[in-house]
């Protein structure tokens, strides 16, 4: 029974945690010491994270696909359901040959996919996994958030340019144009949410979700607008006008091999997973709920976001880019500030009540 | 087992005075610092000497990230943000965006090396320049902060919305007039 209170009390992440730092006390017996070995083991488990949320996306895309699709998905490897599926397919991308295209600027090209890996990574530093479960719970943790992700652009655009060929040049400009345009639907909705919960400091948003109600039922336009821009924002269908393989062969990868391509591959998925994170975060009430541990419900949350992205990968057929142009700027945008108007009323008008 | 215990703590203990003795901490405070210093100025170097005029873009890119690790080395998570944001993302993005587009042959030697007197004219303004700078670094009067700043947004929020209000509109409807002037000459002229 004490187990279980402290448990629901704590979260079962910091009771872990907290067993982990006395181990490390015990075993070396200064604060300083123990301290950088629990950030150690944070980063750990969040490339842990990162890595295993790529194995099973890939299978789940798969299978998720093969639903929708009435068809059986993979069943060959690894018994019945196909489990070894994602195992198959990493070794055969490691095992693949390095192509180096003829005439591309070799420096740049090389770093292009490790590039954007670093911003998709950082940014789960930010995330509350559970009660006092972050890495880095800053002040400013939203805007800090949004500032990083942002750079992912400027990778796509130099892989992109450095492959030295046509449609993975065009595949760059595309992402400038789509990534920066949906930013700023995107910034805006959360601004919504911001100002209802009065911090931006990731874990306040959280708390401030259980004292009043989700803010997907206070701020359901900004919770649409969030999710569609999210869903441009990781280059997925009905948005993935920079991949465009009827178009554009496959934009700025088109060019990579093996492993390169596996980084892009993995940086999609972790995209995948953040803006699930970020949704649940900000709209679902993070780790809230009746009955389960804090970090149960944040996975269930999580994964049902996952799968709502995947459901919308493989219901909507591919966009058009000036149309998806222009509906972010003539139709999000606005909605997004009209949001923050009423939003701005709402508040001052409860003020007054 | 105790005894193994009691080495290791014996040992982390021992490193844990000397680090004391030295005052490690504040010389890696410094060292982080002087590394993202050391870091920007040596990609602001690769801005002025890199051949390919794309790789100088990519490495003013590089400056602008270093300058905002620098700001949230000393506490500035804001300013750090702010970095990031609008020069990490939005002007680097720009400035590759207007190379790309405005070149269409090799990229190779789009960054040439100029004349002697250039190198000269360079050389002075830049010398001058850094004895400016000098000259402000020494004579202001450096105050450290009396109390860590804690959470910066609140209280700028306040600043911008009350007392540099004018300032803070001014700035607003002068981004306006560019951007309703940059449509403008994106449009070109009426075709009627």
């Amino acid at each position: 029974m004490d187990i279980l209170n402290m448990m629901m009390g704590q979260g079962v992440v910091s009771t872990l945690a907290d067993q982990l730092h006395n181990l490390f006390m015990l075993l070396f017996d200064n604060a300083v010491v123990a301290g950088f070995l629990m950030k150690c083991v944070g980063i750990g488990a969040i490339l842990g994270i990162i890595s295993v949320a790529a194995i099973v996306f890939t299978y789940g895309e798969r299978k998720v696909c093969a639903f929708m699709q009435v068809r059986i998905g993979p069943n060959r490897v690894g018994g019945r359901f196909g489990l070894l599926q994602p195992i198959a397919d990493m070794l055969k991308l490691m095992s693949k040959e390095d192509i180096i295209p003829q005439g591309c600027d070799r420096v740049v090209w090389a770093l292009g996919p490790m590039l954007l890996f670093v911003p998709t990574a950082l940014i789960y530093a930010f995330f509350p996994f559970d009660n006092g479960v972050a890495l880095a719970d800053v002040n400013v943790g939203i805007f800090l958030m949004l500032a990083i992700s942002s750079q992912a652009v400027l990778p796509f655009l130099i892989s992109g340019y450095a492959s030295n060929s046509k449609y993975a040049f065009i595949g760059g400009m595309r992402t400038v144009a789509q990534m920066l345009s949906y930013e700023a639907p995107m910034v805006f909705s959360l601004l919504g949410v911001v100002m209802l919960s009065g911090s931006m400091r990731m874990s306040d948003i959280v708390n401030a979700q259980s004292e009043q109600l989700w803010f997907i039922l206070m701020q359901p336009i900004a919770f649409v607008v969030f999710v569609i821009s999210a869903t441009a924002e990781t280059n997925r269908v009905p948005f993935d006008l920079v991949e465009g393989e009827a178009e554009i062969v496959a934009g700025p990868f088109a060019e990579y091999s093996g492993m390169r391509w596996a980084l892009f591959f993995l940086a999609e998925y972790a995209n995948l997973l953040s803006v699930s994170i970020l949704t649940t975060v900000f709209f679902l009430g993070g780790w809230n709920g009746p009955f389960l541990p804090g970090v149960v419900w944040f996975g269930l949350k999580v994964l049902a976001m996952v799968f709502v992205f995947m459901w919308f990968r493989w219901t909507f057929p591919r966009t058009r880019i000036d149309q998806m142009l222009a509906f972010s700027w003539k139709i999000l945008l606005p909605l997004a500030l009209v949001n923050v108007l009423f939003t701005g009323v709402g508040i001052y008008a409860r003020q007054w009540m | 087992m105790n005894e193994a215990l009691g080495y290791v703590h014996g040992l982390v203990g021992w490193a844990f005075s000397l680090a004391e003795a030295y005052d490690v901490p504040s010389l890696i405070g410094a060292g982080v610092f002087f590394l993202f210093a050391g870091l920007a100025l040596l990609f602001a170097c690769g801005v002025v000497f890199l051949r390919n005029v794309v790789h100088s873009a990519l490495s003013l890119t590089a400056t602008f990230i270093c300058v905002a690790c620098l700001y949230l080395s000393i506490d500035a998570d804001f300013m750090g943000a702010v970095q990031i944001l609008v020069y990490g993302g939005a002007v680097a993005v720009l400035i590759v965006m207007a190379i790309m587009l405005t070149r269409r042959d090799d990229m190779a030697h789009s960054n040439p090396s100029r004349g002697l007197w250039q190198h000269a004219g360079a050389a002075v303004v830049s010398g001058l320049f850094l004895l400016g700078m000098a000259a402000v670094a020494v004579l202001s009067p450096f105050q450290s902060a009396p109390q860590p700043l804690g959470d910066a947004a609140p209280g700028l929020a306040d600043l911008m919305l009350s007392h540099y209000v004018l300032p803070f509109e001014v700035a607003a409807v002068l981004l306006l007039i560019a951007m309703i002037g940059a449509i403008l000459l994106a449009k070109g002229a009426e075709e009627s």
